[in-house]
C-alpha cells in the first residue's frame, strides 16, 4: 500500500475507478443500449460515439481513447445524460475522462480546441472575465488560424459588439489565487 | 422582486442587446437587478473541459458574493453562466467532501444558499404581470421557442421545466401575445463554444435548427443563450446552402419579444445590433397589420 492508500480510499487503478473517484458515477451501470448515441449531435462527426467511450472505459482502455479526437469533440449538451436509463451520464464521464486523458498527455486534445480552452481561460486568470477580443486573438495564435473571420471583425464593432478594453474584476488576485488552489488540488488528488 | 444580478462577459460584449432588452423589461416588470458586486466569470465549457475543481470554484466565488451582498436569489440570463453557476451549486450541495474543497480554495464564507435562476423562468412567472403591460401584444408573431442544450439540461441542476418537453418560453411569447409554433429542434444544441474552434460543426447543427424553424412556419426564432444567438444570427450567412435563397430567419432574445409587448422601442432593445435584420419582429409590435408569415425580412 502507497502513503495515499487507505481502505476507505483505495488509489484507483483502472480507468472506469478514477472515473467514478473523481464523479462518483459508476460507468459500469452502462449496458450499451446506445440511446446517448442515437441523440449525440455530434455523433455524425465522431469515430467513438458515447456508448464506444462508456464501453471502453469499463473495457480499461484508454489508450484507444487518448488515439481519437472524439471524446474532445464533445458539446456538453448533456442529451445523453437526459436520455439515459440508468442515470450513466456520458457527457460527465466524457469530462472527467478528458481531465484524466490531459494529465497523462497534454497535446492529446485536437489543437484547435486546445488552443480555445487554453485562449479562454487565459483571459479568465488575466482579467477575471472573458475579453472576447482577447480571446479571439489568443485563439488565433495558438490555433494559427490567423485570418480566420478577419472579415467578421468591422461588423462586429459597427454594432458595439467588440470591446477593446477587457471588463476587470478588481480583486483579479483573488481569482488567481483559485486557479492556483484548483492547481494544487489536481496535483494532490 | 430583488435579485441578485450576474451579467456575466457576454453581455459586455458580443450580446450586449440581451442585456440592454434585460434591463428594459426588468423595471417595468418590478424586477430590481442589484449587480454581483466584482462578479467573475464562470468558466464556461473551457473550465468544464479542463477541470472539475476549476469549473465549480470559479462559480462558487460569484455564488458567495451574491450571499454576501444578503441575496437569496442570483438570475443568470446568459444561459451557460446560469448552467454553470446552477450546475456549482448542485454539485457542492450533493458532494460534502467537493463543498470542503471549494470552501478552502475560496478562502471566504460560502454557504451555498443562493438560489440560481435564469430568465426564461423568471419571465414565465411574471407572465400574467406581461399580459397585463403589453401595450403591443404581438399579434399573429409566430415565433420558434429554442431552449437548445444549457436552459433545461441536466434535469437534476436546471429543475424549473420539463428537460425533454419543456414549455416556460411558450408559455412567455404567448403571454406577449405571439404565437410559439410546434417544431422538433428546440432542444438540440447548436454547436456552443465550438463557433470559433469548429466552425463548420456549427453550421452543420445550426442550419438543421433553422431549417425546421422555418419549415414549421415561424417568423422568428426565440433564445435566451448568447452563444446561441451567436451561432444562429452571426454564422445564419454560412449555413445558405449554394445558391439557396430563403428569407433571413430573424434570432432574437426572448427579453427583446417581451420588450416589444410591452411597447418598448426597438433601439432601446438593441434589436439594430443583430447580423439578421429583426424588421420582420418589429414591424409587428405598435399594433401594425400582421403580415403574411413568407414575407422576405
Amino acid at each position: 500500500m502507497s502513503a495515499h492508500e487507505d481502505a476507505h480510499h483505495p488509489v484507483p487503478r483502472t480507468l472506469a475507478d478514477k472515473v467514478r473517484a473523481a464523479t462518483g458515477l459508476n460507468p459500469a451501470r452502462c449496458y450499451q443500449c446506445g440511446k446517448c448515441s442515437a441523440g449525440c449531435p455530434m455523433a455524425a462527426e465522431t469515430t467513438l460515439r458515447p456508448h464506444d467511450v462508456m464501453r471502453l472505459v469499463n473495457q480499461d482502455r484508454p489508450d484507444r481513447l487518448m488515439d481519437d479526437e472524439s471524446i474532445w469533440l464533445c458539446l456538453g449538451c448533456e442529451t445523453c445524460a437526459a436520455r439515459c436509463p440508468n442515470e450513466c451520464e456520458p457527457a460527465r464521464v466524457t469530462d472527467a475522462v478528458r481531465e484524466i486523458v490531459a494529465a497523462a498527455r497534454p497535446d492529446a486534445a485536437p489543437r484547435a480546441i486546445r488552443a480555445f480552452h487554453a485562449a479562454f481561460l487565459d483571459q479568465i486568470r488575466k482579467h477575471g472575465r472573458l475579453g472576447e477580443m482577447g480571446l479571439i486573438m489568443g485563439y488565433k495564435l495558438r490555433s494559427g488560424h490567423l485570418f480566420a473571420d478577419a472579415a467578421a471583425a468591422p461588423g462586429m464593432m459597427s454594432r458595439g459588439k467588440l470591446a477593446f478594453v477587457a471588463d476587470k474584476v478588481e480583486d483579479v488576485e483573488d481569482v488567481r489565487r483559485i486557479f492556483a488552489g484548483c492547481a494544487a488540488h489536481g496535483e494532490e488528488g | 422582486m430583488k435579485v441578485a444580478y450576474f451579467p456575466g462577459c457576454s453581455m459586455h460584449g458580443t450580446s450586449r442587446e440581451y442585456g440592454e432588452s434585460l434591463h428594459a423589461v426588468a423595471e417595468p416588470l418590478g424586477v430590481e437587478l442589484d449587480e454581483v458586486r466584482d462578479w467573475n466569470c464562470c468558466g464556461a465549457s473551457s473550465a468544464h473541459a479542463s477541470s472539475r475543481m476549476l469549473a465549480v470554484a470559479l462559480p462558487a466565488r460569484s455564488l458567495a458574493l451574491a450571499e454576501a451582498q444578503g441575496h437569496e436569489q442570483l438570475l443568470a440570463p446568459c444561459a451557460a453562466c446560469y448552467n454553470r453557476l446552477a450546475g456549482a451549486r448542485h454539485e457542492i450541495a450533493e458532494d460534502a467532501e467537493l463543498a470542503g474543497h471549494v470552501k478552502r480554495i475560496l478562502a471566504r464564507p460560502f454557504e451555498n444558499r443562493v438560489a440560481v435562476l435564469n430568465a426564461v423562468e423568471v419571465l414565465r412567472d411574471l407572465g400574467e404581470t406581461i399580459k397585463a403591460k403589453a401595450t403591443s401584444p404581438l399579434k399573429g408573431l409566430k415565433v420558434a421557442c429554442y431552449y437548445g442544450c444549457l436552459l433545461v439540461r441536466p434535469a437534476a441542476v436546471t429543475r424549473f421545466d420539463d428537460p425533454e418537453d419543456p414549455s416556460s418560453m411558450e408559455a412567455v411569447v404567448k403571454a406577449c401575445g405571439a404565437e410559439p409554433v410546434a417544431w422538433r429542434m428546440r432542444l438540440e444544441c447548436c454547436g456552443g463554444g465550438f463557433s470559433l474552434s469548429r466552425k463548420p460543426s456549427v453550421v452543420r447543427l445550426g442550419r438543421a435548427i433553422l431549417e425546421d424553424a422555418r419549415k414549421a412556419g415561424a417568423d422568428a426564432i426565440a433564445v435566451a443563450c448568447p452563444m446561441c444567438h451567436s451561432n444562429l444570427d452571426f454564422r445564419q450567412k454560412a449555413m445558405a446552402r449554394d445558391g439557396e435563397d430563403k428569407p433571413p430567419m430573424p434570432i432574437v432574445f426572448i427579453t427583446q419579444v417581451v420588450g416589444l409587448a410591452l411597447g418598448i422601442a426597438p433601439e432601446k432593445l438593441g434589436m439594430q445590433r443583430h447580423f439578421v435584420s429583426t424588421k420582420r419582429v418589429t414591424s409587428r409590435g405598435n399594433g401594425e397589420a400582421t403580415a403574411p408569415a413568407a414575407e422576405v425580412g
